[in-house]
């Protein structure tokens, strides 16, 4: 095991140490870097216009989370629901088309909301005759590229704990009395919802540090905080402000990941506590 | 959904249908197009393979193609041995050590940006000249990762005591792993090294940041990034249509070799 976790060393924890180092320094005056020591780069991490950035990043990712979420869901409640051999072909078709290249998948949705793309026609063809709706380099564009790429996580993720769940539990509570929207309330969804954190931090995650989607599907000048990162290292060159929006990026998905497990945490605990006093 | 009322099966199918014409109709719609003679999303002009045909004499996509290979197959290889190396390391001492878990963990968290702007920093600071030779270094990280997860789902249910049977009838260390632990984990390791060879025929950000200049070191995912800047050409539909193809039955073939790794 030693070559490996030398080759991680030397490739990840290295380089990742070495971008922490590069945030402290300045810029220098030609691009390059003056090694004094400076925190202005996490200062500028907080100037109104970067800030604004982060905020409009975590708004977008949180749209996309949240959407992703509701479809994922109800995706792998229906496929729970369906007869027991069909299940692992439902849930194979819905992962497959995660497999296929991001890129690929993304250029999908260029053909499809373009102002002469696949939408326009459909429209044209049921009869509008309007100006062609302008749906590509739009916020909407992004937010529906993100929820295509994560959603086949989402439903594995979700699947998960609802095909474990005990169909007796839902049985006992309808029989008990309670409708079907108190028991998917009070019952189905506080088991499900381990499996629902996982895929809602899974999509978080990725979609507030993308940089293909919002450049792709954003158009230009759409910056999210991954094309900010890739502006600093390769087009601004001021390599330490660069590295500090990606510690700042990182420090977010630590701070996502924590709330998770201490949520985890509590939940398992509860769970405990439920089951000793039902078994008290 | 045997028990449920009418009303409430048809409602469940009718959420399945719709989410899956979700994720297939846009694949699909490149897939059609790549086969239109004229190639525009406007209009239906004919079944044809011309698209198909150009590519084949694109030079520049298949000079990409032939680096994309080359990564994969290289990075696929190195990730393969090591990960496995790893996953029995870490299985067999059952060193759950947190600051292991999570070097291990790491490479497949990280934000493609921050492992790819960290790596340009590392290589350029070395003076490294940037080529194939360092993004195979960089798909290796991530790769030997998934290798090892793999590998190690697959040895949770493995029975050490067989290893220190074949060590106690006096078989030596290489031919217990050759003879005994390898062919219970073979299956596993294949499919690990289906998935990376995926992941890094897909990969983009990592390689366009460790690739350096020039277009010597280009790789498929970098060539199709530059011709979706440059807008919609039917080409991309085809080659689209093959990426797309070649993605999925080395996914299949992996998850029939280790079933259920992605249905975990």
């Amino acid at each position: 095991m030693a070559p490996a976790l030398v080759w991680l060393t030397a490739l990840m924890v290295v380089p990742c140490a070495l971008v922490l180092a590069l945030a402290f320094f300045r810029r220098g005056i030609y691009g390059g870097i003056d090694y004094t020591f400076t925190l202005e780069n996490f200062g500028l991490v907080f100037d109104p216009l970067y800030a604004g950035i982060f905020l409009k990043s975590a708004r977008i990712a949180g749209t996309a989370t949240l959407i992703a979420v509701v479809i994922g869901y109800a995706a792998a409640y229906a496929i729970s629901a369906a007869p027991r051999r069909w299940q692992p072909v439902f849930l194979f078709f819905a992962v497959l088309p995660f497999w296929s290249n991001y890129l690929i998948r993304t250029y999908a949705w260029i053909v499809l909301l373009n102002r002469e793309g696949l939408i326009t026609q459909l429209l044209r063809w049921l009869g509008y005759t309007g100006e062609p709706p302008s749906m590509l380099y739009t916020e909407g564009a992004v937010i529906a590229g993100l929820v295509y790429n994560y959603l086949p996580f989402v439903i594995l993720a979700c699947y998960a704990p609802l095909s474990r769940l005990n169909p007796e539990l839902a049985e006992a509570s309808r029989d008990l009395g309670a409708s079907a929207a108190t028991t998917f309330r009070r019952v189905i969804l506080p088991l499900t919802v381990p499996g629902i954190a996982a895929g809602a931090v899974f999509v978080f995650v990725l979609s507030i540090g993308n940089f293909v989607t919002p450049a792709l599907l954003g158009g230009g000048r759409f910056q999210m905080i991954g094309n900010l990162v890739y502006d600093q290292f390769l087009t601004a060159n001021d390599w330490p402000f660069g590295a500090a929006l990606a510690m700042a990026l990182i420090a977010i998905m630590l701070l996502v990941l924590m709330v998770q497990a201490l949520a985890a945490d509590r939940a398992s605990g509860r769970a405990a506590q439920t089951k000793g006093d039902a078994d008290g | 959904m045997a028990e449920r009322s009418p009303v409430t099966r048809r409602t469940l199918w009718l959420v399945l249908s719709l989410v899956f014409a979700f994720l297939y109709i846009p694949i699909a719609v490149l897939v059609a197009l790549s086969f239109n003679e004229g190639g525009l999303p406007t209009a239906w002009s004919g079944f044809s393979l011309k698209w198909y045909a150009s590519l084949a004499n694109n030079s520049a996509i298949l000079s990409a193609a032939l680096n994309t290979l080359i990564v994969a197959l290289v990075s696929t290889a190195i990730a393969t041995l090591l990960g496995t190396l790893l996953a029995i390391g870490v299985e067999m001492r059952r060193q759950y050590g947190k600051g292991l878990e999570a070097l291990i963990f790491a490479p497949m968290i990280i934000p493609d940006i921050v492992l790819a702007i960290a790596l340009l920093s590392f290589f350029s600071m070395l003076n490294l000249t940037m080529g194939l030779h360092t993004i195979i270094l960089a798909h290796v990280v991530f790769n030997l990762a998934f290798v090892c997860s793999v590998v190690r789902a697959r040895l949770k249910s493995f029975d050490w005591s067989i290893v220190e049977a074949s060590a106690d009838l006096g078989a030596s260390a290489i031919t217990t792993f050759r003879r005994v632990t390898l062919p219970v984990i073979a299956p596993a390791v294949i499919a690990g090294a289906l998935l990376a060879f995926t992941l890094s025929v897909d990969e983009f950000i990592i390689a366009f940041f460790t690739a350096g200049a020039g277009r010597a070191s280009t790789t498929l995912p970098m060539q199709i990034y530059a011709m979706i800047r440059f807008g919609i050409t039917p080409e991309i539909n085809a080659l689209a249509t093959i990426v797309m193809a070649v993605s999925i039955t080395a996914l299949t073939l992996s998850q029939r070799l280790n079933r259920g790794i992605i249905g975990q």
